[in-house]
């Protein structure tokens, strides 16, 4: 079967695209989101390639490449939401640089507390600093220090499934009730999978989490290349 | 066909962000450079929103189908991942509660001390 695939063009297009839509379809069908499409559709592909015994570079070289040929320009249009939530930021310009470097902060020096608790080396601990950020800029931000992009993929997933499932507890847990607030934690805690919930708490919340992925990414671009230096 | 020209728009942008990462000697992907571009060209009003929301918009939409190709790549770290497979979930699930709770704290905060200042 693996030889089928790989005289296809449109192999790793179709396994990608579809396994996205069927995710999709089972949540317009529930009426809420029950699995997220980009982990469902992983998993599927996965699945696929491991029982057919499909390399990975037959389904990139089929499909998988057309992908991520989008992902440069896609990521360059999150000024689009930048741009439309800018009067937000200016009114609370403070609270969101402050909110989003300290979350930054928090974040890195977790990362060198792994790196020191379990002895990692240089290109695992870099996988782990774009953690918290969009996946878009995290994939690129890993590639460029030298980690491991696959794996900060598989982390960045796991912070936004949780971040999704656990932000309305922990929010009432640590008393953060100011929309606001609640939607900047939102964002620089677990990205997009968690502003698909913070859209759900209310329009501030969105707006808020949706500034925060961008002013974090920004913030995390920044901040990463010196903590890598730990690491080396 | 103003989608077209929409496209086109956005792939000049990329281009000159693949031209500043040519030339600036940092690790910053050149999607970071398009983005503050990008803002730029928009916030300076030579670009209007109009140009180029519907392609961009429908990029923003598309963007977690693109970034299946790049998780499923995992297939290929697998020995890896087993590696660093304690660190990863600690920081999947501790590290995001602690950010979580000091941007929230902090934010609401100055949010809530700005407030009373502007009351009194």
């Amino acid at each position: 079967m693996s030889d089928l695939f790989a005289s296809s063009a449109f192999f790793g297009l179709l396994l990608s695209a579809g396994s996205f839509e069927l995710a999709r379809a089972v949540n317009r069908r529930m009426g809420r989101e029950v699995c997220s499409p980009l982990l469902f559709a992983t998993l599927l592909c996965c699945a696929v390639l491991l029982l057919s015994g499909t390399d990975y570079e037959i389904y990139y070289e089929s499909g998988g490449k057309m992908l991520e040929y989008l992902l440069t320009p896609a990521t360059i249009c999150l000024a689009i939401p930048l741009y439309r939530q800018f009067a937000l930021m200016r009114k609370h310009a403070g609270a969101v640089l402050a909110g989003c470097l300290a979350g930054v902060a928090a974040h890195m020096a977790g990362c060198a507390a792994m790196l020191v608790l379990f002895r990692m080396e240089g290109p695992e601990y870099i996988t782990l600093l774009p953690k918290s950020i969009t996946t878009a800029i995290g994939k690129g931000l890993s590639q460029e220090l030298g980690g491991y992009p696959a794996i900060t993929m598989v982390t960045i997933m796991l912070t936004g499934l949780f971040g999704a499932v656990a932000a309305p507890a922990l929010l009432r847990l640590f008393r953060i009730t100011e929309p606001m607030a609640q939607g900047l934690a939102i964002g620089a805690s677990s990205h997009a999978a968690g502003t698909s919930r913070a859209v759900e708490l209310g329009d501030i919340q969105g707006a808020a989490s949706s500034l925060a992925i961008v002013v974090t990414g920004l913030l995390t671009v920044a901040a990463a290349p010196l903590f890598a230096k730990l690491g080396g | 066909m103003r989608y077209l020209l929409q496209a086109v728009i956005i792939a000049a942008v990329t281009f000159a962000a693949e031209i500043i990462k040519y030339f600036v000697p940092l690790p910053v992907p050149a999607s970071i450079y398009g983005l503050l571009l990008l803002f730029a060209l928009l916030k300076s009003g030579i670009l209007k929103l109009e140009q180029i929301e519907d392609v961009g918009n429908l990029l923003l939409e598309l963007m977690p189908l693109l970034l299946v190709p790049a998780s499923v790549s995992v297939l290929t770290a697998l020995d890896t991942i087993q590696r660093m497979l304690l660190p990863v979930l600690v920081m999947g699930f501790l590290g995001t509660i602690a950010v979580m709770a000091v941007t929230g704290l902090l934010s609401q905060w100055m949010i809530r001390r700005k407030g009373e200042k502007s009351h009194e």
